[in-house]
């Protein structure tokens, strides 16, 4: 494709360049090729993203082209029989409009919204949802530990085998605590960090994506990854080691598990709002919930990150528990300070 | 660029309402294409990280070598552990990154739909936001790389992965069971996917000789239809006629010349057909056009 301007386009073809059109219709055409040329010069260079080519005279004369182009096609379409000078009319004034009712804002500007208040009301708008998530997650928790107090066996079935090395039902006290602390020697922290980080994102985002069968499979994974903890949680207690496992588990956790109720909870807002959509139809229900949610998940996403950081690097860096709670908890503390009380100063536009 | 008939994409013409009221036919994209699309960006990526992993490959070696070789290097060893973070960031961004940041972008399309010529939309006509753009590419999770990553595992699965595998297809194949062709991420992001087509301005048809005067330049034979003669056609034949005269196909052009002659009575002459037929689309358009301003329209010529 040619990157210089389109000034040069040939108007017209051979000897009748200028030649005065026999129709009417094609005059009228002729009469307003220029500013169709002129419009489609300046939305190829926006599509181009190249904004420094576009002169603010263009940006200026973008909206007023294209209103004039639009309705050279109206006209075009009650007046013209010309087919090729009709597609290429509904071509360019769609063309023109992605770019005159495009993002208003850009990326940046949309991020800087989005941590300054857009984020923070989704999950506000979302409470409903959370709270069952929340509750959802205390009953896996609760089942876990109650199904290994019943019978130890389910703990292999409850705990997936990248945590099965020592921490087994029987383990002695030293074993068990020695997980818990000394692990700083070990190489690699930020690989380590790396690989949490894809692998929790992907499960939440998984989460959230199966939201979509009418929140049905983010129940059980909620349940089922809660099960996980109460089980562990059930092992340590065992050994009077859960002052200490907590610790353990809150610097990250308490930004991992939030992070995970979140998606949970955005999962289940699609599903519910697909099943129930209200005075909505299904499918608006579906496509305002699904841009609520999705706020909500880039959210999560981000609290991934930081929660892998903090498993990955700060776990492995900080020993002693008072501590570790201390940053867990103060991080639970910033998170539903951010949520409850982060509002657009500006009023952003609902993306509902 | 070739423009399918209009009957043809009758069934994905739909209209969009801009906020300002004014109605824009769009044509939804085909399945095919979207699936085409698809394969493509895959394939881009899949190269993509090829070379990367060939490139950081080699360079890993060397690493590896030294960091487990003789004299243990500290650094070496730490840069083996940057590639490797880099490696799993990478494919991360890939999974989840390409397809949403190509979307946020001015044309609203990876490089795949850009070249099979589609974007996508928000449904209905109002604003593409960022919120849409997220939405529709969290889903791809489980309608793509779900449902590939089942296939490449298929063969030691039981009754279960077969299970799972059809109900990871109903999300795949969702774009089939609505009118729309919504994928299941269009449906929660209210978006759909369209035909972005980049067309050229052609040369206006009514500028040549025969058209102006209704005189062939080159044998000077003048060339004028009665309102009879007219009469038979309407705009579907007309736009036949003009993508006939713009591809400018000789043989296409004696055929169309005959029937036209064939039709109202003229012994078909040899050698001319250009003229003739320019010079006949140029009148029927006036006809027809003239109609319109009256509000008469004849579509085709059982009309």
């Amino acid at each position: 494709m040619a990157l210089a301007g389109r000034q040069d386009f040939p108007v017209q073809s051979g000897e009748a360049a200028i030649a005065a059109a026999a129709l009417r219709s094609d005059r009228f055409r002729q009469e307003r090729e220029g500013d169709w040329l002129r419009l489609e010069a300046i939305v190829e260079r926006f599509e181009k993203g190249r904004l420094r080519w576009v002169s603010d005279a263009d940006v200026l004369a973008l909206p007023v082209l294209y209103r004039t182009v639009a309705s050279s096609l109206s006209v075009a379409r009650e007046t013209s029989l010309d087919a090729a000078t009709l597609a290429y009319l509904e071509g360019l004034v769609q063309r023109a409009w992605f770019l005159v009712y495009g993002p208003r804002t850009s990326l940046w500007s949309w991020l800087r919204g989005w941590l300054g208040g857009g984020w923070s009301a989704a999950v506000r708008a979302i409470w409903g949802e959370l709270i069952v998530a929340f509750a959802l997650m205390g009953i896996g928790t609760a089942i876990g530990w109650l199904l290994c107090a019943s019978d130890p066996d389910w703990y292999y079935s409850l705990v997936p085998t990248q945590f099965l090395d020592t921490r087994t039902p029987g383990a002695s006290r030293e074993v068990l605590l020695g997980t818990l602390f000394g692990q700083s020697e070990e190489r690699g922290l930020s690989l380590f960090a790396a690989q949490l980080f894809s692998n929790n994102a992907g499960v939440a985002i998984l989460c959230f994506a199966l939201g979509f069968a009418f929140g049905i499979p983010p129940l059980l994974l909620l349940i089922q990854n809660t099960a996980t903890l109460g089980a562990m949680l059930w092992l340590f207690h065992g050994q009077g080691l859960s002052y200490e496992f907590v610790g353990w588990l809150s610097i990250h956790g308490t930004t991992e598990l939030l992070a995970i109720l979140l998606s949970g909870g955005a999962g289940l807002h699609i599903g519910r709002s697909m099943a129930f959509p209200g005075s909505l139809s299904a499918l608006e229900a579906a496509a305002a919930a699904g841009q609520r949610a999705a706020s909500v998940m880039a959210g999560a996403v981000l609290m991934l990150v930081i929660a892998a950081l903090l498993e990955g690097l700060g776990r492995q860096l900080i020993e002693s528990t008072p501590a570790r709670y201390g940053a867990g908890y103060g991080m639970l503390a910033f998170w539903i300070g951010y949520f409850a009380l982060m509002r657009s100063r500006t009023r952003l536009e609902d993306p509902a | 660029m070739s423009t399918p008939a209009p009957t043809e994409r009758k069934d994905r013409r739909r209209v969009m309402i801009t906020p300002e009221g004014i109605a824009l036919p769009v044509v939804l994209a085909s399945r095919g294409t979207r699936f085409g699309a698809l394969m493509l960006d895959l394939t881009f990526i899949a190269i993509t990280l090829t070379l990367v992993v060939i490139v950081l490959g080699f360079a890993g070696i060397n690493l590896a070598g030294e960091a487990f070789g003789k004299n243990k290097d500290a650094a070496s060893e730490q840069a083996l552990m940057a590639v490797m973070v880099f490696i799993i960031l990478l494919m991360f961004f890939f999974r989840y990154g390409y397809f949403l940041l190509f979307e946020l972008g001015p044309r609203g399309a990876t490089p795949g739909k850009r070249l099979t010529g589609i974007r996508i939309a928000a449904r209905g006509g109002g604003r593409l936001t960022p919120e849409m753009v997220l939405a529709r590419n969290l889903l791809r999770d489980i309608e793509v790389f779900l449902p590939l990553g089942m296939l490449f595992q298929m063969q030691d699965s039981g009754p279960v992965g077969w299970a799972a595998a059809a109900w990871l297809m109903l999300f795949a194949l969702f774009p089939f069971f609505n009118r729309n062709r919504l994928r299941a991420g269009d449906v929660i992001a209210g978006t759909w996917v369209i035909e972005a087509p980049r067309r050229r301005l052609l040369p206006a048809m009514s500028t040549t000789q025969a058209a102006t005067s209704n005189t062939s330049r080159a044998t000077g034979a003048s060339y004028r239809f009665s309102d009879a003669e007219l009469a038979i056609y309407g705009e579907f034949e007309l736009q036949t006629l003009e993508r006939v005269l713009r591809e400018d196909r000789a043989e296409a052009m004696v055929a169309v010349h005959e029937a036209i002659c064939r039709k109202i009575g003229w012994l078909p002459g040899g050698g001319d057909e250009r003229a003739f037929l320019e010079a006949y689309y140029t009148q029927l358009r006036a006809r027809l056009e003239a109609g319109m301003r009256m509000g008469k329209r004849k579509a085709d010529k059982h009309a």
